[in-house]
C-alpha cells in the first residue's frame, strides 16, 4: 500500500505542516522512549540478552534451510499444512486459494506486518471477501483506508477526535448513534462490533513472531487477545510469516520474547503470548480445522547472501522508529510503504528496489540511536551507509550531489587546498553572517535555510580553532 | 506449492553458499539465554507481578474454597451467576445457585473459571494448554477470567514451564496461552484501556499447595 503523496520530500513536507499529526508524533515517541529505558534499568541482563539474541538469529541464518525443513517437518506432524511463497504475488494467491477452498465470505485479521508488506487486504477484497482487522489500531486505519504509520502501534497518527468522527461515519450505519469522545467509550464500542466478526468468520490470518523448528508452533504476542479470538474461532487459521522467523526451540524463543515487549512497548510482556501447533485435535471443543503457514520470501533469501544479512535477525519491534530523530518528526506516511524508520529505510530499498526508495537511506542522521537500542543489535547506519553506497555506484545519486561529492573528495586528498578553501569559506560565511549570528539565505543551500537559518561561522576553522587550543596548553 | 518451497530452499541454499540440503549438519548452539535473576520466593513475586499487570488475587488454602471465592468474587463485580468451567475443574463442588456449564465459550458467557497448567514468576504469567478439558476460548471470550493456580506449581522462569512440560509426557497441544493480566490496548493515544477485545479482568485463586 502506498502512502499519499508522490515524492518523499512532497510527503515530508506534508508531515511537517500537519498540526495533528505533528502533535500525535509528540504524545507517542516520549512515552515509549521512556518505558523502555525502565524497562531496561529493570533487567541487569539485558545485554547479555541482546547478545545472545543476536547468536540465535546468526545461528538461524546460517542454517536456514535446515530450520525451515525442521519446522515444516513438525508443523505437518501435527497436523497443519506449510506453503512455501517466494514472492509477495505467490503469497496473496496462496492465500487466495486456501480462502477459496475454505468456501470462505468474512475474512479476521490479526495485526501481521508481513500481511501488509504483500498487500493482502487489497487482494482480498478484489477477490470479494469482506475483511475486518480485529487490531484495534488496523481496525482505526482500515476504516481511515489508510497504511500503517508505525510497525506496532500502526494508528499512532491519529487523535481521538479523529477516531472519534470515523466511529460515527462506520459505526453509525450499525446502530451506534452518540458520538464518542474519550477513549474507554471508543475501545468498547470497537469491541462490540468486532465481536460480531470473531464468530461469523470463516478464515481468520493472524501473523507469527516466532515460528518454533522444535514443535512446528508459530507465536503471536498481542496486549489485546484480538489475534487469539481471531484465531481460535475462525475456521480456518491462516499464519503469515517471513521465513527468516524461525527460532530452533521453545527456550529460544523465550529469550526473543524478554526482549521483544520491553524494547517495543515498553512492557515486561505483554498480556498474552499464545503457541498455536495445528488445527483442533479429534476431540478438542474448539479451535480451527484447518491451520496452514504461509512462509514468506519476498527478497529475503537474496539478502541472506549479500551485506545486508544482519537485517534478516529483525523481530519488528519498533524500538528503532521509536528512538528515530527523523521519524519523530515525519511520522510513518512519509516513508511512502509499509515498514517505517530505520528499519523500513533498510527494508524498503531492498524488498522494493534501490531506485524506488531513493530517498529513505538518505533521510538519516546517522546518529546511531537505533543501533543502540535495537534487541538483535542490528547496524542499522551502517546499513543505511552501505545503501547510499550502492545508489551512488549504480549511479542513482543524482548529479548535484555527485558533483558536490567528488568536489569535496578532490579537497580531501589535498589537505593544503582543503584548509584554505575552509579558512574563506568561514570567513565569508562569518562575514554574511556578522550582523545577526545566523543566515536567512545562502545560494545552493535552499533546502536548509527555506525553513530554519544556518548559523554563521564563527570566524575560524575547526583545524584553526584546535591550534590555538593546543598552543595554549602547557 | 512444491515449486515455491524448491525456489526458496534452493535461493537460501544459493545465498549460504551450500549445494544440496544441510539440514542434518546442524550443530546446536551452546549453552542457554541468559534468565533474569531474582531473590525471594517465587510465589510471592508471582503474586507482586499479577498484581503490577492489573490482576488480582486471592489466596485460598484448598479446593474446598473455591466455591466460596467464585461466590465472593462473582458478587463483587456484578456478574450473573452462570460459569463457563473447564471440564478438568469438573469435580469441585460448584456453589449452589449457580449455573454451570462445561464446554466451549459462547458470547454470553459472562464468566469462566479455568486451570493452569503452571504460572511464572519471573513476569507474572499463568500458562494454560489446550485439550478437551481444557478450551482455549474460555481464556478469551468472557469478560472475567478466574484461574484457579497452585502454589506449587509457580515456577521461577519460562524455561521451568518448559521442562515441567516435556516432563509429562503431553503431546504439543494446539494452543499454549501465556497470559499476564487482562487484554488491553493503547491503541488510542497511548490511553491504557482494559478489556480490548478479551477479559476485562483476570482473577487468580491462589492454593497454597
Amino acid at each position: 500500500m502506498q502512502a499519499a503523496g508522490s515524492t518523499f520530500t512532497k510527503r515530508v513536507s506534508i508531515a511537517i505542516h500537519d498540526k495533528r499529526l505533528q502533535a500525535a508524533l509528540a504524545h507517542a515517541s516520549g512515552g515509549f522512549v521512556h518505558k523502555r529505558a525502565q524497562q531496561v534499568a529493570a533487567l541487569p541482563e539485558f545485554e547479555a540478552l541482546r547478545e545472545r539474541a543476536r547468536d540465535v538469529k546468526e545461528h538461524v541464518l546460517t542454517n536456514l534451510d535446515g530450520y525451515l525443513e525442521r519446522y515444516e517437518e513438525q508443523v505437518t506432524r501435527q497436523g497443519g499444512q506449510v506453503h512455501w511463497a517466494a514472492t509477495a504475488e505467490d503469497a496473496r494467491r496462496i492465500i487466495l486459494e486456501i480462502c477459496r477452498k475454505a468456501d470462505a465470505k468474512t475474512v479476521t485479521k490479526g495485526k501481521s506486518m508481513v500481511s501488509e508488506e504483500i498487500g493482502l487486504n487489497q487482494a482480498l477484497e478484489a477477490a470479494g471477501y469482506e475483511v475486518v482487522e480485529t487490531d484495534l489500531g488496523e481496525y482505526i486505519i482500515q476504516l481511515a483506508k489508510e497504511p500503517p504509520s508505525h510497525i506496532i502501534v500502526p494508528a499512532v497518527h491519529k487523535t481521538r477526535q479523529q477516531v472519534g468522527d470515523l466511529f460515527d461515519l462506520h459505526h453509525r450505519p450499525l446502530g451506534y448513534t452518540k458520538h464518542l469522545t474519550e477513549v474507554g467509550e471508543m475501545v468498547d464500542e470497537a469491541r462490540q462490533v468486532l465481536r460480531e466478526h470473531y464468530f461469523r468468520a470463516d478464515v481468520g490470518i493472524t501473523g507469527g513472531n516466532f515460528l518454533v523448528a522444535e514443535t512446528g508452533s508459530s507465536i503471536i504476542v498481542t496486549n489485546e487477545g484480538n489475534g487469539d479470538l481471531t484465531q481460535t474461532l475462525a475456521r480456518v487459521h491462516i499464519v503469515t510469516s517471513g521465513i527468516e522467523r524461525v527460532v530452533p526451540t521453545l527456550d529460544d524463543a523465550v529469550t526473543f520474547l524478554r526482549l521483544l515487549a520491553r524494547s517495543a512497548t515498553g512492557q515486561e510482556i505483554t498480556s498474552y503470548v499464545t503457541l498455536s501447533t495445528g488445527p483442533r485435535r479429534d476431540d478438542d471443543l474448539d479451535g480451527p480445522q484447518e491451520y496452514h503457514v504461509v512462509l514468506v520470501d519476498n527478497g529475503r533469501s537474496k539478502m541472506l547472501g549479500g551485506p545486508f544479512r544482519e537485517m534478516l535477525r529483525c523481530i519488528r519491534c519498533g524500538a528503532c522508529l521509536n528512538h528515530c530523530p527523523v521519524y519523530s518528526s515525519i511520522g510513518g506516511h512519509a516513508y511512502g510503504w509499509v515498514y517505517p524508520g530505520p528499519m523500513g529505510s533498510v527494508l524498503t530499498p531492498l524488498i522494493n528496489g534501490l531506485s524506488a526508495a531513493y530517498d529513505l537511506p538518505n533521510a538519516c542522521t546517522l546518529n546511531g540511536r537505533c543501533q543502540t537500542v535495537c534487541p538483535v543489535k542490528i547496524p542499522l547506519p551502517g546499513l543505511l551507509r552501505e545503501l547510499r553506497r550502492q545508489q551512488f555506484e549504480s549511479g542513482l545519486t543524482p548529479a548535484p550531489i555527485r558533483l558536490a561529492l567528488r568536489t569535496w573528495a578532490a579537497l580531501a586528498r589535498r589537505p593544503r587546498l582543503y584548509h584554505l578553501t575552509m579558512r574563506i569559506g568561514v570567513a565569508l560565511l562569518s562575514l554574511f553572517g556578522r550582523r545577526r549570528g545566523a543566515l536567512a539565505w545562502l545560494p545552493l543551500a535552499g533546502g536548509w535555510t527555506d525553513s530554519r537559518d544556518l548559523p554563521a561561522a564563527q570566524g575560524r576553522t575547526f583545524q584553526q580553532a584546535w591550534s590555538a587550543r593546543k598552543g595554549a596548553r602547557p | 506449492m512444491n515449486d515455491g518451497r524448491s525456489r526458496v530452499l534452493a535461493e537460501i541454499r544459493k545465498s549460504l553458499g551450500r549445494a544440496g540440503p544441510g539440514g542434518e549438519a546442524i550443530v546446536p548452539l551452546p549453552a542457554a539465554g541468559p534468565r533474569p535473576a531474582f531473590d525471594g520466593d517465587p510465589v510471592e513475586r508471582f503474586v507482586a507481578k499479577m498484581l503490577e499487570k492489573s490482576a488480582t488475587v486471592v489466596r485460598i488454602e484448598s479446593l474446598a474454597e473455591v466455591s466460596e471465592a467464585v461466590t465472593d468474587y462473582v458478587a463483587s463485580i456484578g456478574a450473573n451467576r452462570r460459569l463457563c468451567v473447564s471440564k478438568a475443574l469438573a469435580a469441585i463442588a460448584w456453589p449452589p445457585g449457580f449455573e454451570i456449564a462445561h464446554r466451549a465459550a459462547v458470547r454470553e458467557d459472562e464468566t469462566s473459571v479455568t486451570p493452569c497448567f503452571a504460572a511464572v514468576a519471573e513476569s507474572g504469567s499463568i500458562v494454560t494448554l489446550s485439550g478437551p478439558d481444557t478450551p482455549s476460548t474460555l481464556n478469551f471470550v468472557p469478560e472475567n477470567h478466574i484461574v484457579i493456580v497452585h502454589g506449587s506449581r509457580v515456577v521461577p522462569h519460562f524455561e521451568d514451564v518448559w521442562t515441567l512440560w516435556r516432563a509429562s509426557d503431553r503431546p504439543m497441544p494446539r494452543s499454549v496461552n501465556i497470559i499476564s493480566g487482562p487484554s488491553r490496548t493503547a491503541d488510542i493515544e497511548q490511553t491504557i484501556q482494559l478489556g480490548a477485545h478479551g477479559p476485562r479482568r483476570l482473577h487468580v485463586l491462589l492454593l497454597a499447595d
